[in-house]
């Protein structure tokens, strides 16, 4: 046996190594596609400098000369396998959908663009690595990461490499942290205080409960604000009931507290799977109060074998409604529809408008493929906060120089089985 | 000259150490003639986690022989009181000294709670073992889910509410923020500190082994009532054995901490998942066996990596990959066919035959 496990050591050993060699032969390869690319692209605007062609022809012959190389390389990161897969999906779903239109209608700078999106499991250790194989890929421009604690790990990546990043929906304060991360979601605390604000201005309720994850980031992000909000409201918050990731199917314990203390309204800062058990059990237990949510309740009126009628009356923030009926989302939801066989949910539409931000920032800052990482980022920095952008989840968004963008919240009611504006 | 004198497991533990070094070098080569993915370079330190992790618990089920499925939550104790350190004493001190102390604090506390945990567990045996370890496991994750720390002038502030019961004052700071963990921990983990590490755990594990106590550790696992007879302090070895585990596995979790910059207790890093996982390499690399553990390790976590061109498909590939592995290794008809490999083209190998001869 001994001997046996030297020699298999030995195998395992030289297995190691290998695979070592394997991950550099791929760098080599990627290495030489970049010299290439970085040399075809010269030679391309040499052209251009000599002949006064104009900078679309000269983009047109680079895009024809190398089709792959005179494309910017656009990398997505989010979970497509595990719990938060739903998301991970939409995201990649909806940008790819949107490159494709862009891509279609003549690219960025008559520049198409390459997209390629890594699973990252939900996992900040495993979306580094997603973000690291996106670099030996060659990727130019990140939108990502789609889950808010993945993101903040990752822009501490984009910060140091200095990588331009736009994450759709990644809405911790920490994401947009460093001056190269931008975001298209609210951030967690914005919406924590608009709904405080929202419930006291339009006095809904006079005395509110709130149920929320604290084992989640986003809901218990917005719980915080929430409640300190709440200390300037004309409300008061009777019962602050908490639940996590492992107990998240019977709620009737924390439905009872809110219901003794008297809340009119229910606050729930969480996502849709368990709102829904949330509300048919409140009705089951005959307590019928307002219910109040934020974006994650997006998506409530699809959960299979829920009853939709006991969501009538439901309240909720949220920048995007599938069944909205501007031009925008009825033509980008049936596209999706068409392509995915699905409904795309707010994460999905905040990919497609990010995929469109870059865009518009890139044709203000007349980004071209050969640019450099870090000068493309120093570039892209600057015309994110002079554009506007009218997207699936608000119009007239605009960013400033701390990543967070600028968009009225959306109040919806439902009613009749569908959302309408308030 | 002293080579001549060594022992056959001293020659051993010196091809273990070897490989370590070799990999070291070849890896410090590569990384300066930049011959290295950033993939492969962002893996490094991920790499040396995971070998520690795989080394440590192969003390517990190795050697020991006592099954832990709860080594995430002492990984996650290490984690999180490294990285409470830091995080406070960010700026205070040079790097080197405040990351050099918080591998300390890291490896004191999950010692501490090895100690604390291993006194009601190890009264158990085989799979009640397994299982209440599995639950202490959860615990660590769910508590630290919990918790809440703040710092302002007066001090500091705990909560096992929320973070505006923290109460705290103007200046003050959240540093551990319940779900959302500890965010902004410095990024102080560097492969030749991994390696470093590696190198330490090693030597106390291979060392620990060949000692007087090792030797009292392995007569538990392989007679308890014969060990016991011959006077050996039944409670004592397991204890050692079982909270040095702990505090390696809490180094470990000082590195994963001070490599990312989020650090919160998912199910997915520190719960019974991540247990098994590495539950998992020690059983390929061979129970007991610590360079088949180091190996193991190194082999698992590429593998997912180096898969990633399947796209959707790779946690498929690797599962049958892993199922294909573990047949290979270690099914007795595979073992058999490899013996007979061996007898027909190793043979004739004289230093082989040498060995045959003892």
């Amino acid at each position: 046996m001994k001997r046996f496990d030297k020699i298999m050591s030995l195998v395992m050993a030289s297995a190691m190594a290998a695979s070592l060699f394997v991950g550099c032969g791929n760098a080599d390869t990627g290495a030489q596609a970049d010299n290439a690319a970085s040399e075809a692209n010269d030679t391309a605007t040499d052209e251009a400098a000599e002949s006064d062609a104009g900078t679309a022809a000269a983009d047109d012959s680079a895009a024809a000369d190398t089709a792959a190389s005179g494309a910017f390389k656009i990398g997505g990161i989010g979970p497509t396998t595990g719990s938060a897969a739903v998301y991970g999906v939409a995201v990649q779903n909806a940008a790819q959908l949107a490159v494709d239109e862009i891509n279609a209608a003549g690219g960025i700078n008559g520049v198409s663009i390459e997209f390629k999106f890594e699973d990252d499991e939900c996992d900040a250790e495993k979306s580094v690595n997603a973000y690291n194989t996106l670099k030996d890929w060659g990727m130019q421009m990140l939108m990502g990461t789609v889950t808010s604690g993945c993101s903040v790990a990752v822009a501490e990546k984009t910060a140091d490499d200095n990588m331009f990043q736009l994450t759709p929906s990644g809405s911790s304060v920490d994401c947009v942290k460093y001056d190269n991360a931008f975001r298209v979601c609210f951030s967690d605390p914005n919406q924590g205080a608009a709904s405080a604000q929202y419930i006291g201005e339009n006095s809904v309720a006079s005395s509110v409960a709130v149920i929320y994850d604290s084992s989640d980031i986003y809901s218990s992000g917005i719980y915080e604000k929430f409640v300190s909000e709440a200390a300037n409201q004309p409300f008061e918050i009777v019962s602050a009931e908490a639940f996590t990731a492992d107990n998240k199917t019977d709620f009737s314990v924390q439905l009872q507290k809110a219901k003794d203390a008297g809340a009119e309204l229910v606050f729930l800062p969480i996502y849709y799977t368990e709102a829904s058990l949330i509300l048919s059990q409140a009705s089951t237990m005959g307590y019928e109060p307002i219910f109040f949510g934020c974006d994650g309740l997006d998506g409530i009126l699809n959960v299979e074998n829920f009853d939709t009628s006991l969501a009538e009356g439901v309240m909720l923030l949220t920048p995007f409604a599938a069944d909205a009926e501007d031009e925008l989302t009825k033509k980008f939801v049936t596209a999706y529809k068409e392509k995915f066989g699905d409904t795309p949910n707010q994460f999905a539409a905040d990919a497609y408008d990010a995929i469109y931000a870059i865009k518009a920032a890139g044709e203000k800052a007349g980004i071209t493929p050969d640019m450099d990482m870090s000068a493309m980022c120093e570039a892209m920095k600057g015309a994110m906060t002079e554009i506007t952008l009218d997207g699936l989840t608000g119009v007239g968004m605009t960013w400033d120089a701390s990543g967070e963008p600028n968009k009225a919240p959306k109040a919806v009611k439902i009613t009749d089985g569908v959302y309408t504006a308030m | 000259m002293k080579k001549m004198k060594m022992t056959k497991t001293a020659k051993n533990n010196f091809v273990t150490y070897f490989i370590v070094l070799i990999a070291y070098i070849l890896v410090q080569i590569l990384l300066k003639s930049g011959h290295m993915s950033s993939l492969m370079e962002g893996l490094l330190v991920p790499l040396c986690i995971y070998v520690m992790l795989a080394v440590s618990l192969n003390l517990t089920v190795g050697i020991l022989g006592e099954l832990s499925l709860g080594h995430a939550g002492f990984m996650c104790v290490g984690a999180f009181s490294g990285a409470f350190f830091s995080k406070c004493m960010d700026g205070a001190m040079p790097d080197g000294i405040r990351f050099f102390i918080a591998l300390l604090i890291g490896a004191a506390v999950a010692g501490v709670f090895g100690i604390v945990i291993g006194i009601p567990v190890l009264r158990l045996k085989g799979d009640y073992l397994a299982i209440v370890t599995l639950a202490f496991g959860e615990i660590i994750k769910n508590l630290v889910n919990v918790l809440y720390i703040g710092k302002d002038n007066n001090g500091f502030h705990f909560s096992m509410k929320d973070s505006i019961s923290l109460h705290l004052g103007e200046e003050g700071q959240v540093i551990v923020n319940g779900a959302q963990g500890i965010t902004g921990t410095p990024h102080d983990a560097s492969f030749t500190a991994g390696v470093l590490l590696i190198f330490i755990s090693l030597f106390i594990i291979l060392n620990l082994i060949n000692s007087r106590d090792g030797r009292a550790i392995m007569s538990i696992r392989d007679n308890r009532i014969a060990a016991e007879s011959t006077g050996i302090n039944i409670t004592k070895y397991k204890l050692m054995a079982f909270s040095i585990s702990a505090a390696i596995a809490g180094v470990a979790g000082v590195l994963y901490a001070h490599n990312l910059s989020t650090l919160t207790a998912l199910p997915k890093n520190f719960g019974y998942n991540m247990s098994i996982m590495i539950l998992v390499f020690v059983v390929l690399g061979g129970i007991g066996n610590i360079r088949g553990s180091i190996i193991s390790a190194v082999i698992l976590t590429l593998l997912p990596e180096l898969l990633r061109g399947l796209s959707d498909y790779r946690m498929l590939i690797y599962a049958i990959v892993l199922i294909a592995m573990m047949l290979f290794n270690w099914s007795p008809k595979a073992i058999e066919w490899k013996d007979k490999l061996k007898e027909k083209y190793f043979s004739k190998i004289p230093f082989r035959k040498e060995k045959e001869v003892k």
